[in-house]
């Protein structure tokens, strides 16, 4: 007789039974449950971080930079609430005034002179560096330590003791052991020497910064290039400075060229502290101007877009470098 | 302390912006942004039945003036006054005014060294007619003129600082010079005497061939009517006299015998005290120290005239008390005000004289001021008097710039009449679209 088995249903591997699925709903839910607890407290700690710096780019950065973009479409003189929109207005303002525009002109003349000597400067003091064997370190260190030191300050020095039109002053100390006469370094148009203070003190500053950067680029080049090359018959020298180290800096150079035309952009202290009075007519760079109009005049509406346009003109630098040089595109 | 004084140091506002992010959360950052900060700390009576008053003083330099004006402030009995000794040098203190002025937090009581009409127009200056007008002709007309918008004055001078050129009696009787310049080529004749006959500079007027002391005064001083704006408001500098004034005042830089720079502006005495020059362009505020330094070796005089048509000028400047519009204490700040610098002669006397040297703007109270009887003291204060000048509250900075820009280039680099008139027609243009928008 055919007799009847049980059968029992076909357990699948895959589905639970009814007490497991119960059991296993009050496992996921614990454990979604510990995972959100854990989202939560890192949720926390996120916050926790970043929460004030967020805060803190909100209120004195991102605000701000919107309350301008407000302002530079307003009259706003002595409130920061604008009392009337005026469009364009400030901008046509601000490209009509010749200080401004002058400024800017300023800022060319500087950069013409500053970005390539800091590039230079600083790419040879990082060669040297890097090629002493002894006391690397210190050597480092030393070119380093002038970035520690205030704008004011390094200006103070080369405005009353060094470039000072005293004869008392250290330059003309060196020009009378030549015999020479004593030279008014700041105050006088032609001969325009208060580039030469203007650059120096700002190549003093800023050239160590810039070496450290040349100096890692450099530390990243692999030796066995330099090896190989001389497997291949390269002199040590300029021929592997020329066919190895130079390209291979790319990433450096690209930076440190960035990076000194966006200070140059935005050049002050020096300025300001050096030309200051009736010499300022002779050099004003754009952030002096901006300044004097925002902050003298009270006029937030142009200041604010003055300030915007060497906004924009900072950015069009970068994306045009972008371009030609590449940075920030994939080797 | 010149109204004219520019920055010698610099705010570094740039990297304040760059750092500032990091730093958001710092209360006392929050607090010093809103200029809330009680820094400096404060005096005040503590009756809490009086009103509550906040008052704001630059750091004045000379020793014994931050404790007067906080024995000011305890001794006066009709509220608690708390004073703030704003530190920094040059633009700091204006700047944190302003400031102050656009946040919720302003001090009631301040003082400034010019107007802004601009903050007139936002309401934010209290206008002090009713306690200045019955004795607005004890003032001169320069200490008054500055802060007066649409008829009505809105601060009271505190103390008058005018400019001036010190001159050594020695060295002038060593070059046989006799009598004081009074036009602007008797100055040049007598600076390349003075030279030549003591073997030193002739004069410094600031490593800036004179444009910061001097680009007001030479207006002023170029002839009668010249002034930088009219009273009805019209830019008015761009005259062929002061064209040719500025070519004066090259004219002696040219002369080779000028000192082009020195270690201090124009408003330290040093370069006159340590022999380096036979004048030097100064204020009243050095005085002290030439009389200690050189006894009576030493007189003044004004910057002269262009011509014989013209007077010698001075500026009247010097700082003002303002009162805050949208304070709690209005009246009683006004009322504070008043007792300091209308009723209190011997508060007067005691803050121009007893730590600094400057003239105290209620005329009779300088006629009975012992120290500014006598001597070069009695001296300067004639000259205010006489040929005391002030710019109307409508020139401002902007204008200030254009102007100075346009001096540099005529004090630097010389040229014809017509280019400088030309290089004036051009300032006057950009002051003129700027006071427009002032109206």
């Amino acid at each position: 007789m055919y007799s009847e088995k049980k059968v029992e249903p076909m357990k699948s591997l895959s589905t639970p039974s009814q007490p497991e699925i119960i059991s296993l709903r009050n496992d996921t839910k614990a454990s979604r449950q510990r995972i959100k607890q854990q989202n939560r407290k890192a949720a926390l700690v996120f916050w926790c971080f970043a929460g004030p710096l967020i805060l803190g780019l909100t209120v004195f950065f991102y605000i701000p930079i919107i309350w301008a973009v407000v302002l530079s479409f307003a009259n706003a003189r002595a409130t920061l609430t604008p009392t009337g929109f005026v469009g364009f207005q400030n901008y046509i303002d601000m490209f009509k005034d010749s200080a401004f525009t002058s400024s800017l002109g300023t800022f060319l003349l500087f950069a013409l002179f500053i970005v390539p000597t800091t590039f230079a400067a600083s790419l040879g003091m990082a060669l040297l560096v890097n090629s002493v064997k002894k006391a690397q370190g210190f050597f480092r260190s030393v070119f380093f330590l002038p970035t520690a030191c205030s704008y004011v300050l390094a200006s103070a020095v080369w405005r009353m003791g060094i470039f000072s039109g005293t004869d008392s002053g250290l330059a003309n100390t060196v020009l009378h052991l030549f015999h020479l006469n004593s030279f008014d370094w700041i105050t006088t148009p032609t001969p325009p020497w208060f580039w030469l203070v203007l650059v120096t003190v700002r190549l003093w500053l800023q050239v160590g910064i810039y070496m450290i950067i040349f100096v890692a680029g450099l530390q990243e080049i692999p030796r066995e290039l330099y090896e190989a090359s001389y497997v291949d018959g390269a002199k040590k020298g300029w021929e592997t400075f020329r066919a190895i180290t130079f390209p291979l800096l790319r990433n450096a150079s690209i930076s440190v060229l960035l990076l000194n035309i966006i200070a140059a952009f935005q050049a002050f202290d020096e300025f300001y502290n050096i030309m200051f009075g009736g010499n300022l007519s002779l050099a004003r760079p754009p952030l002096v101007y901006i300044y004097q109009v925002a902050m003298f005049n009270q006029d937030f509406g142009h200041g604010s877009a003055g300030a915007l346009i060497l906004t924009i003109i900072i950015i069009a630098f970068t994306l045009l470098q972008g371009r030609f040089l590449g940075f920030g595109k994939k080797d | 302390m010149s109204q004219n004084q520019s920055s010698s140091n610099s705010f570094t506002r740039r990297r304040f912006l760059q750092y500032s992010g990091g730093l958001a959360l710092s209360g006392s950052l929050l607090a010093a942004c809103a200029g809330t900060g009680a820094g400096g700390g404060g005096t005040a009576n503590g009756n809490s039945n009086l009103p509550n008053l906040t008052q704001w003083y630059h750091q004045y330099g000379e020793k014994g003036t931050e404790q007067a004006v906080r024995s000011y402030a305890k001794n006066y009995t009709k509220a608690n006054v708390t004073v703030k000794w704003v530190a920094g040098v040059g633009n700091a203190y204006g700047n944190s005014v302003n400031t102050a002025l656009l946040g919720s937090s302003a001090p009631d009581i301040f003082e400034q060294s010019a107007l802004s009409v601009d903050q007139v127009k936002q309401g934010l200056l209290a206008p002090l007619d009713d306690i200045f007008a019955a004795h607005k002709d004890d003032f001169l007309p320069a200490s008054v003129k500055p802060f007066t918008v649409n008829g009505h004055v809105y601060a009271i001078k505190m103390l008058n600082d005018p400019t001036f050129i010190y001159y050594r009696k020695s060295m002038f009787q060593k070059a046989n010079i006799t009598k004081i310049p009074t036009t602007i080529d008797e100055l040049i004749d007598a600076a390349k005497k003075v030279s030549a006959a003591n073997n030193v500079k002739s004069i410094y007027i600031g490593p800036d061939a004179g444009v910061d002391a001097l680009h007001q005064i030479a207006i002023w001083a170029s002839g009668p009517q010249q002034d930088l704006l009219s009273a009805d408001n019209k830019v008015i500098f761009n005259t062929d006299r002061v064209a040719n004034m500025y070519l004066k005042i090259h004219e002696l830089n040219a002369t080779g015998n000028v000192l082009p720079d020195a270690t201090d502006f124009w408003w330290s005495i040093n370069p006159f005290l340590n022999g380096s020059v036979a004048m030097q362009w100064c204020g009243l505020w050095a005085m002290p120290q030439v009389v200690t330094a050189l006894k009576d070796d030493f007189g003044i005089f004004p910057l002269p005239g262009l011509d014989a048509q013209s007077d010698p000028a001075t500026v009247d400047g010097g700082w003002a008390e303002m009162v805050y519009a949208k304070g709690k204490n209005v009246a009683a700040a006004k009322a504070y005000v008043e007792s300091l610098w209308i009723d209190n002669a011997t508060v007067q006397k005691d803050w121009n004289v007893a730590y600094g040297f400057h003239i105290p703007p209620r005329v009779s109270t300088s006629a009975q001021t012992d120290k500014l009887k006598t001597g070069p003291a009695a001296d300067a204060v004639n000259i205010l008097n006489k040929y005391g000048h002030s710019a109307t509250p409508y020139w401002n900075a902007a204008m200030e710039t254009y102007l100075e820009d346009a001096v540099s280039k005529i004090l630097k680099g010389g040229g014809t009449a017509s280019n400088a008139k030309t290089l004036l027609d051009q300032a006057a243009e950009k002051c003129n679209t700027e006071l427009q928008k002032e109206l």
